[in-house]
């Protein structure tokens, strides 16, 4: 039996304490990515061939909304439940009357919701430097959804396992920006040379930034299809891994 | 009843409400291998001020933890409000308050918004009467919108029993309630405490010091080593453990205890300069002889010039257990 109140109560205290710290977390990605579409968007752009009839542009709306998406929700979720952990205000949570279900939903849900709203101001900011149109706009937004749950999971087991700040840091500083730079946010796969194009597709973040351009343009690198299937896989890892998580009480419950 | 008096501790089979907490053979150890908590059985009798003893590491901290989920015990059973507590675990926490004996809250957000949060968290209505009540209570209603880290220590303390207080609960869990509180706060804490207790609820705290014990507990538990040594009503327990010491220190040096005194525990040391008494029950008696013993010695003439007066502390307690203990292990 779901507790709604208290779901709601952990939701929106998260909200919250993001709109504190509203500068810092909305004004600093904004300023970024609209460097990024000022210098790959309006000023290379201009002089870049369009990709798959796809004007350079705009080709790259979806890689940085992508970018975006992942490390936001990453962090949001890794930070919403590292900080109770250390403060030691988690001690309210671990005896309140609420179990995994609740402080899900809470948590990774204000982690997605927040990481959400970004990327619509974003894809807002886009709209001043280049011009786009989005081919599935549903589908779209129930993949990014999919994306930001599945990353704010992630995100919540980082926090979890982070057992010092610099932690916090280390997977979407080491491996996700990486990955996701490498990932096709800023160019097709199919541009790519034979060694390199084989070991590109070892990368699962290709898979997500192909879908959502699929998304947008109705072409892209992979079926949506293997897209869809490899998003909803890591999710269903991410959920596996926190649901263990609950059920051994690691790093939690002493 | 009869007229036999029951043994202190014995829990008496009659006019007595079932637990509202039962605990039967709580056994914890640690990943680490530390033995904090060793088979501990406990009722708490519903409306009553339970204070539990004990020296650092004890494991009074995990024994609420335990209770209140924060630590999975290895073996044993928590029963609460007659409930399984590992079966009805929901229930039973809405019903369950718990403050810690660590300060630890979001320092950004204002005493308002964070007592709102809890009472949401556990499922509560909202009820900004109340809350503002409970506010009103800890003397916190004009820092409602004062961000918490700009509070004093003990402020930060109250807003910790407020929010454990914002959801109503049955059972009410003070780790350390007057740690690093000055004494004015204290006495004010116990007022608060004696408050909750006149509302019906059932209070379990734990301290370092007697005295608190004392003034606000119906009963006392020991704690040592993972073990709950002994639980008693307070003043049997203050008559068994209390004891008082008593140095007069004299003009004149005796030889040997004057025959008027001879009724009395005392003793001469430092070469007859002092007077030494030993006695008392903890429940007062100590005190009376100790006034006693100096109308005495003012009447046979004999002139002091110090009286040094100290209550048994909880260490010396602990010592008396540990030493017993050790007595019957050989
Ligand atoms: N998470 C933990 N992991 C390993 N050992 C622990 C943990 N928590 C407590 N202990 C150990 O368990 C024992 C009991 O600790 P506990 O905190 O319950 O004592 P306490 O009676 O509350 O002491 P204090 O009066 O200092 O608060 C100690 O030996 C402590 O080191
Ligand atoms: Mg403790």
């Amino acid at each position: 039996m779901l507790n709604t109140r208290s779901t709601w109560a952990i939701y929106t205290n998260e909200l919250a304490r993001f709109r504190r710290t509203v500068f810092g977390s909305l004004v600093a990605p904004v300023l970024t990515t609209s460097l990024y579409f000022i210098v790959f968007g309006a000023a290379i752009g201009g002089r870049m061939d369009a990709i798959d009839g796809v004007a350079y542009g705009a080709f790259i709306v979806p890689g940085l909304l992508m970018l975006t998406l992942l490390s936001e929700s990453t962090s949001n979720a890794s930070f919403g439940i590292y900080m109770p952990r250390f403060t030691g205000s988690i001690y309210e949570l671990l005896s309140a009357p609420v179990g995994a279900t609740e402080i899900l939903l809470g948590f990774v849900g204000a982690a997605a919701t927040k990481s959400l709203v970004l990327a619509a101001i974003i894809l807002l900011t886009a709209r001043l430097f280049v011009d786009y149109s989005i081919a599935h706009p549903v589908l779209a937004l129930l993949y990014v959804v999919l994306i930001a749950t599945a990353f704010s999971l992630l995100g919540f087991l980082l926090g979890i396992w982070a057992e010092g700040f610099e932690k916090l840091q280390l997977v979407p500083l080491l491996i996700l920006t990486p990955l996701t730079f490498l990932g096709g946010t800023f160019y097709s796969i199919g541009m790519l040379a034979e060694p390199w194009r084989m070991a590109a597709m070892l990368n699962p973040i290709v898979y997500l930034v192909s879908g959502l351009r699929w998304t947008f343009f109705g072409q892209a690198d992979v079926p949506f299809a293997t897209s869809l299937l490899m998003t909803l896989g890591f999710l269903a890892v991410c959920a596996g891994a926190v649901g263990l998580v609950f059920r051994t009480g690691w790093r939690l419950r002493s | 009843m009869t007229g036999e008096r029951s043994l202190p501790g014995a829990v008496p089979a009659e006019d007595e409400a079932p637990p509202i907490l039962q605990i039967d053979g709580l056994t914890k150890r640690f990943a680490g291998g530390a033995l904090a908590l060793d088979n501990v059985s406990l009722q708490i009798r519903p409306g009553e001020i339970f204070a539990l003893l004990g020296p650092n590491g004890a494991g009074k901290t995990t024994l609420i933890g335990a209770v209140c989920g924060l630590v999975r015990p290895t073996s044993g059973r928590i029963q609460a409000f007659g409930q399984d507590a590992r079966r009805h675990w929901r229930a039973m926490r809405g019903r369950i308050g718990l403050v810690p004996q660590e300060l630890g809250f979001d320092i950004f957000d204002t005493v308002w918004r964070q007592v709102r949060y809890s009472r949401g968290l556990f499922g509560r209505s909202p009820a900004a009467d109340l809350l503002e009540e409970v506010l009103r209570s800890l003397s916190l209603w004009d820092k409602r919108d004062a961000q918490i880290r700009t509070l004093s220590g003990g402020m930060k303390r109250r807003v910790l029993i407020a929010k454990a207080l914002a959801h109503e609960p049955d059972i009410l869990f003070l780790d350390e309630p007057t740690a690093g509180v000055d004494v004015e706060l204290r006495r004010d804490m116990w007022r608060q405490i004696a408050g909750l207790k006149a509302r019906g609820v059932t209070i379990i705290l734990t301290t370092h010091y007697l005295e608190e014990a004392e003034e606000m507990a119906d009963r006392i538990g020991i704690m040592h080593r993972g073990r709950l040594l002994l639980v008693d009503d307070k003043r049997s327990m203050m008559k068994r453990l209390g004891r008082t010491e008593a140095r007069f220190t004299l003009i004149r040096p005796l030889g040997a205890v004057p025959e008027p005194l001879a009724d009395l525990p005392v003793e001469l040391v430092d070469g007859g300069r002092v007077l030494l008494y030993r006695g008392g029950d903890g429940a007062g008696r100590g005190r009376e002889h100790v006034a006693v013993l100096a109308q005495r010695l003012a009447e046979m003439g004999e002139r002091f010039t110090a009286i040094e007066q100290r209550e048994s502390s909880l260490e010396d307690i602990f010592m008396q257990f540990v030493d017993a203990e050790g007595t019957r292990a050989c």
